[in-house]
C-alpha cells in the first residue's frame, strides 16, 4: 500500500491534480470559517457591482479622523476620473468644429485637452452649422469643467430636526484623506456582485461545495451500481450477463442527458433538491463503469487463484469480495473519479437548462451560470458573475482529469513515456 | 457479400431495438414520476397560458391525443401512433403552433450545426493526436495538457468564452441568433452570409471542444499501437517508416470511430447548452422555451427526437466503420 501510494504520488499528472483538487477542497472548507455570511444574502441594491474595496462614504466623512496630504497629481486625478469619455469627445467635437486640426486633440490627455479648451473656447463664439440648443450644450459642458476645476472646499450639511433648515456640520478641503483602516466600514468584494447583488465569491464557494457533493453522490451512485451490475455480469455470465449488457448497451447509446432532461422535468419545480438531482444523475451514468468493471471480471474469473477459491468452497460473495474486487479497485477508483467530474459538468449542463436544482439557501456552480446567462452577464461584459463560475468547473474537472491520467499511467505501465 | 449483409442486419436490428427502447423510456419515463406530469399537466393547464379558446382547444386535444382516460399500455399505442404521424399536439407555450411545427423549424439548425462541428472537431482531434504520438517531444509536451485542459471545459464555457472574445470584445461576430434579427429567411445572399456569420461562433466552440477529447484518445490509441509487436516486426524486416505509420494509424483510428459512435450522444447533449449560450434556434433553445414554459408536449418531443438523432449518427458511424473495419471484410471472405 504504501508502495504504490508512493509510485502514484511519483506520477507528475497525478500530482499537480491532487494539488489542485486539494487546494480547492480547503478553500471550500476554510472560507466559511472566515466569511461565515450566508452564501445567498443581497447585499448590494443594483446589479453586478465590479469587483474591488468599497469604502462607507458616509463612514469617511464623518466621524473618520481626517489627515491633509499634499499631493502633486492629486488634482490631475481627480479631473482625469470626472472627465467622462463623453465629455472628452463633446470637447473634441467642438474644437474641431472651430477649426483646431483633428490630429492635435488628443482626448486621452487629460491636461493638454484642458489647456486647448480653454484658450481657444468662446461662449460668444457663433459657429457655422450650429444649433442654439448644441451651442448652450457646450456652454454647459464648459461650466461643468470648469466646476471640475474648483479648488473650493465642500461643505457636509444636516438638516437641524426642530428647524428644518439645512445647516453646515463640516467642511471638507480637497486635500482631505481618510485612513482606510480607519473607516469602520470596509466591505471587499473580490468577485463584486452578482445579478440580484450578493457577493459572488462567498457565493461561488457554497456553490463550489455543493457542486462537488452533487459530484460525489452522482459517483458513487453511478460507480455503486456500475460495479454491481458490472461484477454480476461478469462472474456469473450466462443469461444474466446477456440481459445485463442488454441493458448497458441501450443505455450507452441513448443519451443520458436526454434521460435526465426528462425525469428532472417529470419530477418538477418543488421537488427538485440539489441531492435528488445527484442520484438521477447517478442513475443515469453507471454505463461506463458497469462496461469497465465486466471486462475486468471476465479476464480475471478463470485465474489460478479464483478457481482455486472456488475449490476451496468459498461462496460467491466471498470470491469476489476477496479475489476479484482488490484487482479491479484501481479501475474502480479512477472510474469514480471521472464520474464525480461528469457529474458536476451534469448539473451544471442541467442548471442551464433551467432544470437544476431548487434553491433557496444554496446555490450551485450551473445555478449561478444559469443566473449569470439569464441576466446577460456575458454580453454586459460582466465578466466576475460567469468566468469565475467556468474557471471552478474547469479546474474542479480538470484536477479529477489529470489524477485519472496520473493513476492510468501508474497502474497501465503500456502508457508510461 | 455474406460477412456484410450479416453485419449489417445485426446492426440493424440493433437499431430498431434501441428504438423501440427509447420510446418506451419518453413514454414511460415521465410517466414513473410521482405526480405523473401528464395527468398533472392537464389539471394546471391554464397556467402558462392566457388565451381561454387555446386552453379549450389544448384540454380537448390533450385528452384525445394521449388518452388520458385510458389505461397506460393502450395509451403507449396511441403514442406510438402519434408519433408515426408526427402528430405531437399543441405546444402550450407558443400555442397555436403544434409541436411538430416547433421542430420542424429547429431541427435543421441543430442538425447543421452540430454534425459538421463533431466531424470537423474528430478529424482535427484525431490528426493533432496521431502527430503527437509520432513526434513526441515539445509538440507532445504542450498539446496534451491544453487538451486535456479544452475537454475539460464544460461546452457551455467554451461557448462563453469564444462569445465574450470575439462578439462582445471585438466585435467581430454576432453575439446571438441564427441570422440576423432584421432579415426574413430568404434565398438571398444576405441572409446566407447573416446565417454563414452566425454560424461561426457556435461551430467552432463544439469543434473546439471535441477536438481535446479526441486528441487525448488518439494520441493514447497511436502510443499503444507504436508500440505493438507488428511495429517492431516490420521496422527489422526494413519497412519504410512511413508505411508503417500508415498502418499504425488505421489501427488506432478504428477504436477511435466506435469512441465517436459511442460518445456522440455525449457531445450533442454539449452542444445543446452550447446553442443556448447563443441563442441559436435549434434543439437546445427549442428545450429551455419548453422549460420556461412548462411544455410538457414539447419537450417530450424534443427528447425523443434528439435521441432519434443520436441513434441515426450512431448506426450510420456502425455502418461506415463496416466498411472501414478489414476484419470484417476478412469475414466476408469467408
Amino acid at each position: 500500500m504504501t508502495y504504490l501510494l508512493r509510485e502514484i504520488f511519483r506520477s507528475g499528472k497525478f500530482v499537480v491534480g491532487f494539488w489542485i483538487f486539494a487546494a480547492i477542497l480547503l478553500t471550500v472548507v476554510i472560507y466559511p470559517l472566515l466569511v461565515p455570511d450566508p452564501p445567498l444574502a443581497i447585499i448590494g441594491r443594483g446589479t453586478f457591482f465590479p469587483p474591488g474595496i468599497y469604502v462607507n462614504g458616509y463612514d469617511a466623512v464623518s466621524g473618520t479622523p481626517r489627515y491633509t496630504l499634499n499631493i502633486r497629481d492629486a488634482e490631475d486625478k481627480r479631473i482625469e476620473g470626472k472627465l467622462t469619455a463623453d465629455d472628452r469627445a463633446a470637447m473634441q467635437e467642438w474644437l474641431v468644429a472651430a477649426g483646431t486640426p483633428e490630429a492635435e486633440i488628443n482626448i486621452e490627455d487629460t491636461q493638454a485637452l484642458l489647456d486647448t479648451w480653454f484658450a481657444t473656447f468662446d461662449p460668444a463664439l457663433r459657429l457655422p452649422g450650429m444649433t442654439n440648443a448644441q451651442r448652450n450644450y457646450f456652454i454647459r459642458l464648459n461650466g461643468s469643467i470648469q466646476n471640475l476645476l474648483s479648488t473650493d472646499d465642500i461643505i457636509i450639511a444636516a438638516e437641524n430636526p426642530e428647524s428644518g433648515e439645512m445647516e453646515e456640520i463640516d467642511t471638507l478641503p480637497p486635500s482631505a484623506y481618510v485612513n482606510v483602516n480607519q473607516v469602520p466600514n470596509v466591505r471587499v468584494l473580490p468577485l463584486g456582485t452578482d445579478n440580484f447583488g450578493r457577493d459572488v465569491l462567498t457565493e461561488l464557494v457554497a456553490a463550489t461545495r455543493i457542486s462537488l457533493q452533487i459530484g460525489f453522490v452522482a459517483g458513487f451512485v453511478a460507480t455503486l451500481i456500475g460495479l454491481v451490475l458490472g461484477l454480476v455480469s461478469g462472474y456469473v455470465g450466462g443469461w444474466v450477463d446477456d440481459v445485463i449488457m442488454f441493458i448497458t448497451n441501450l443505455f450507452t447509446v441513448i443519451p443520458s442527458f436526454v434521460l435526465l432532461i426528462l425525469i428532472s422535468f417529470s419530477i418538477g419545480q418543488e421537488n427538485r433538491g440539489a441531492f435528488l438531482i445527484a442520484t438521477v444523475i447517478g442513475l443515469t451514468s453507471w454505463v461506463w463503469t458497469a462496461r469497465a468493471v465486466r471486462s475486468q471480471v471476465i479476464s480475471l474469473r478463470n485465474r489460478d487463484h479464483v478457481n482455486l477459491s472456488k475449490l476451496s468452497g468459498h461462496s460467491i460473495f466471498h470470491i469476489i469480495l476477496r479475489d476479484i474486487l482488490p484487482y479491479i479497485a484501481s479501475y474502480v477508483v479512477m472510474a469514480f473519479i471521472l464520474q464525480i467530474s461528469s457529474g458536476i459538468l451534469a448539473e451544471a449542463g442541467l442548471s442551464i437548462l433551467g432544470l437544476g436544482p431548487r434553491t433557496t439557501e444554496v446555490p450551485t456552480l450551473g445555478l449561478m451560470m444559469n443566473w449569470a446567462m439569464i441576466y446577460q452577464a456575458h454580453i454586459l461584459n460582466k465578466w466576475w458573475a460567469y468566468f469565475p463560475v467556468i474557471l471552478a468547473i474547469a479546474l474542479i474537472t480538470f484536477s479529477m482529469n489529470l489524477m485519472n491520467t496520473g493513476l492510468d499511467q501508474v497502474f497501465n505501465p503500456a502508457l508510461r513515456e | 457479400m455474406k460477412g456484410y449483409l450479416k453485419y449489417f442486419l445485426g446492426k440493424t436490428i440493433w437499431f430498431l431495438v434501441t428504438l423501440v427502447a427509447a420510446f418506451i423510456l419518453n413514454f414511460i419515463l415521465p410517466r414513473l414520476m410521482p405526480g405523473d406530469p401528464v395527468a398533472a399537466i392537464v389539471s394546471r393547464m391554464a397556467q402558462g397560458m392566457s388565451n381561454a379558446s387555446g386552453v379549450q382547444a389544448i384540454y380537448e386535444q390533450y385528452t384525445e391525443l394521449f388518452g388520458t382516460d385510458q389505461s397506460m399500455i393502450q395509451q403507449f399505442f396511441l403514442y406510438v401512433r402519434n408519433v408515426f404521424q408526427g402528430d405531437f399536439g399543441f405546444s402550450f407555450s407558443q400555442y397555436p403552433r403544434t409541436v411538430a411545427d416547433v421542430l420542424r423549424s429547429s431541427i435543421w439548425w441543430t442538425v447543421m450545426l452540430q454534425f459538421p462541428a463533431i466531424i470537423v472537431g474528430w478529424l482535427i482531434g484525431n490528426t493533432l493526436g496521431a502527430m503527437a504520438a509520432y513526434r513526441k517531444g515539445a509538440f507532445d509536451k504542450v498539446l496534451l495538457p491544453v487538451s486535456i485542459f479544452v475537454s475539460n471545459l464544460p461546452a457551455f464555457g467554451m461557448a462563453v468564452i469564444l462569445l465574450v472574445i470575439f462578439a462582445v470584445n471585438l466585435g467581430w461576430l454576432p453575439t446571438s441568433g441564427g441570422y440576423g434579427y432584421d432579415l426574413i429567411p430568404s434565398m438571398s445572399w444576405t441572409f446566407f452570409w447573416s446565417v454563414f456569420v452566425h454560424y461561426q461562433l457556435p461551430f467552432w466552440s463544439i469543434v473546439l471542444i471535441a477536438i481535446g477529447g479526441q486528441a487525448i484518445g488518439m494520441r493514447s490509441m497511436s502510443i499503444y499501437e507504436l508500440n505493438a509487436d507488428y511495429v517492431k516486426y516490420s521496422r527489422f524486416m526494413g519497412i519504410k517508416d512511413s508505411k508503417i505509420v500508415g498502418y499504425v494509424f488505421r489501427n488506432a483510428m478504428l477504436p477511435q470511430i466506435t469512441g465517436l459512435a459511442l460518445s456522440i450522444g455525449t457531445m450533442v447533449s454539449g452542444a445543446l447548452v452550447a446553442e443556448i449560450i447563443f441563442s441559436y434556434p435549434g434543439l437546445g433553445s427549442t428545450i429551455l422555451t419548453a422549460v420556461l414554459g412548462q411544455d410538457y408536449p414539447l419537450i417530450s418531443a424534443t427528447t425523443l427526437i434528439i435521441t432519434i438523432m443520436v441513434l441515426t449518427a450512431n448506426f450510420l458511424i456502425e455502418i461506415i466503420y463496416g466498411f472501414l473495419d478489414p476484419r470484417i471484410k476478412a469475414a466476408q471472405a469467408d
